[in-house]
């Protein structure tokens, strides 16, 4: 990747970060450590894989995103605000009455959410059938499919995930956030995942692991999982639940934050401060 | 406008077989239109459909919802799933996929539960539905269908293949009595008064219309005059009509082959109750237990739903 596009994509994840905390500081709560970690790759997606169209987010010829883990709404939300598809104040509406930007997404609600996600583990199925629609209509587009490691707790998932990999449907790119951490705990002491690639290798993935906060890797990684023809493939993001800001990083139980408290809002703050110094900086110098 | 059969002993051909060559018929005129299946294609026949139009034919494995999710991915990019599963697996299986991934998302899948209630036969009480049409009731805006013969299955099969939305079709797999001529059509959200009469009044739908015409007949014979409705559409459901022809009966029953508690009976009900409609009246159904093994005809009669049962209850009622 040129030097000059990444930077590009690590100030879009600056700002796609900086708008999850400053949204979800501004509504006092909300699902914090999921969206964090998932905000490179919404970088590297919106920032450079998508073929989208804001000012038509209904074109027919586009590619498709599926939020399985809906619950991580904000961090979509910011992508979308940033690339346009709405005025970023709208993120200060998050959960209000009558907001378009419900907690989870709602297709019918948002511009560029493509499909409603909420109930865990019902966005894998719909993207397997968006992508044999996108095949079916002849479009040489892919579906984006994005699921959280507790979220595989859910069998629809793996129900999903054999009709992917058994009919090699090629069009879809599954990841998964293995940040490792779900509401109640390590995914580890709730149910353990044993080897995440193992299991999706085993399912007939193409299967590749990269550092959820690598922009280049990940980008890197989607190239190669379009570049394989004959399997599907699932791109493991190694993330940390809170990715980017070390404060939420080492908060123990950081699903749902509540900036309540002092102490988490200073530290909202600060990294607020420093997100908005990084930008500013790189966009002076651009 | 529909004309009933001269005669109402004749069987058709198997529903299943009725609903299937309907589909591939509909695919050739509609190429928005798929099929999915769920392991259950030596049931359904389905395999029609596959021979037909082997592009638009989706072999999911015994996985309900990934099938029900696929199909609402499939209406994301425009297509018009059709789905075949038993009943109580397109219902109660599938009901968290169905709400959100279907209803909630606003998008489109028709939905084949077959075998619903008594119909299950040898399948037995693992596989008997008689709480789908409670289930699918509280869905906002999905369309419940219970049709009652070929004709009706057909014309049913055609009206929802180009409607946005959630539509439940519960039908037998196999062959029932025909009530209804070749060409017959019908209106969602329309009852239809299949015979008048002045004293009481059946409401029914499904198969057990014919049921409902023949206790209706052992009625007249004893003189009891007895109008015969059919609530073909159970949601969204003709009040206009129920309320119209309740008026001035001495005996009212509805004929659920579901449970009494939320199906047909229990939506009749609510229209009389809210519009202060006092009548004698009784829901003919199954009194809140389980399913069982048996023959159809077995199954019948063991759980109340035969034309003796329901002569009996409006005779019962004139008292």
């Amino acid at each position: 990747m040129e030097k000059a596009e990444l930077k590009q994509l690590q100030v879009l994840a600056a700002k796609i970060r900086y708008d999850v905390l400053d949204m979800l500081k501004h509504r006092t709560y909300g699902h914090l450590g999921g969206s964090l970690s998932i905000v490179e790759l919404m970088a590297v997606l919106y920032g450079k894989q998508l073929h989208v169209d804001p000012k038509n987010p209904t074109m027919e010829d586009r590619d498709m995103v599926v939020l399985s883990k809906g619950h991580c709404g904000p961090a979509w939300y910011s992508a979308l605000a940033e690339k346009g598809y709405f005025p970023k104040e709208a993120l200060y509406t998050l959960n209000d009455g009558g907001t378009m930007l419900p907690s989870h997404p709602d297709r019918t609600k948002t511009p560029g959410v493509d499909m409603t996600t909420g109930s865990l583990g019902q966005g894998t199925s719909a993207a397997v059938g968006i992508a044999l629609g996108q095949k079916m209509k002849g479009l040489d587009r892919y579906t984006y499919l994005i699921v959280g490691d507790g979220e595989t707790n859910e069998g629809q998932c793996w129900e999903a995930f054999m009709y992917l990999a058994g009919h090699r449907v090629n069009n879809c790119i599954t990841f998964i956030d293995l940040n490792k951490r779900q509401l109640d705990g390590y995914t580890k002491d709730i149910l353990y995942p044993f080897d995440m690639a193992e299991k999706m290798k085993a399912f007939g993935f193409h299967v590749e692991t990269v550092k959820g906060d690598d922009i280049e890797a990940i980008d890197n990684a989607i190239n190669n999982a379009k570049a394989v023809k004959d399997q599907a493939s699932c791109i493991i993001l190694d993330t940390i639940k809170g990715q980017g800001v070390k404060y939420f990083e080492d908060m123990v139980s950081n699903h749902s934050v509540k900036f309540t408290s002092q102490e988490v809002n200073d530290a909202a703050d600060k990294a607020l401060a420093e997100l908005r110094a990084f930008i500013e900086k790189e966009e002076a110098h651009v | 406008m529909f004309k009933l059969v001269n005669d109402r002993t004749q069987k058709g051909k198997e529903l299943r077989k009725v609903a299937m060559e309907t589909v591939a018929d509909v695919m050739n005129t509609n190429d928005k239109v798929v099929m999915l299946e769920a392991d259950l294609a030596g049931a359904s026949a389905s395999g029609i459909v596959q021979k037909a139009h082997p592009d638009r034919y989706i072999q999911v494995g015994i996985a309900e919802a990934n099938m029900v999710g696929m199909a609402a991915g499939l209406s994301l990019e425009g297509f018009r799933p059709f789905i075949h599963t038993f009943a109580p697996f397109a219902s109660r299986r599938v009901y968290d996929q169905m709400y959100l991934s279907g209803a909630y998302a606003f998008n489109t899948i028709n939905v084949f539960g077959t075998d619903p209630g008594f119909t299950v036969a040898a399948n037995g009480g693992t596989h008997t539905s008689f709480e789908d049409i409670a289930l699918y009731r509280a869905i906002p805006n999905v369309v419940i269908l219970d049709p009652a013969d070929a004709t009706q299955l057909a014309w049913a099969v055609r009206e929802v293949a180009p409607l946005d939305g959630i539509h439940y079709l519960r039908f037998n797999r196999k062959d029932v009595r025909n009530l209804y001529e070749p060409g017959s059509t019908f209106q969602i959200g329309k009852a239809e008064i299949l015979k008048e009469g002045k004293d009481a009044l059946i409401i029914s739908a499904g198969q057990l219309l014919n049921d409902a015409l023949d206790a209706a007949e052992k009625l007249e014979a004893e003189g009891v005059s007895t109008e015969v409705i059919d609530l073909v559409s159970i949601k969204p459901l003709d009040a206009e009509t129920v309320l119209k022809e309740v008026a001035g009966k001495k005996a009212v029953i509805t004929v659920d082959n579901h449970n009494i508690i939320g199906g047909l009976g229990s939506a009749v009900s609510e229209v009389l109750a809210e519009n202060g409609v006092s009548v004698p009246f009784k829901r003919v159904g199954v009194k809140d237990v389980f399913g069982q093994v048996g023959t159809a005809a077995y199954l019948q009669k063991e759980f109340g739903l035969t034309a003796d049962d329901m002569a009996a209850t409006i005779k019962g009622l004139l008292k």
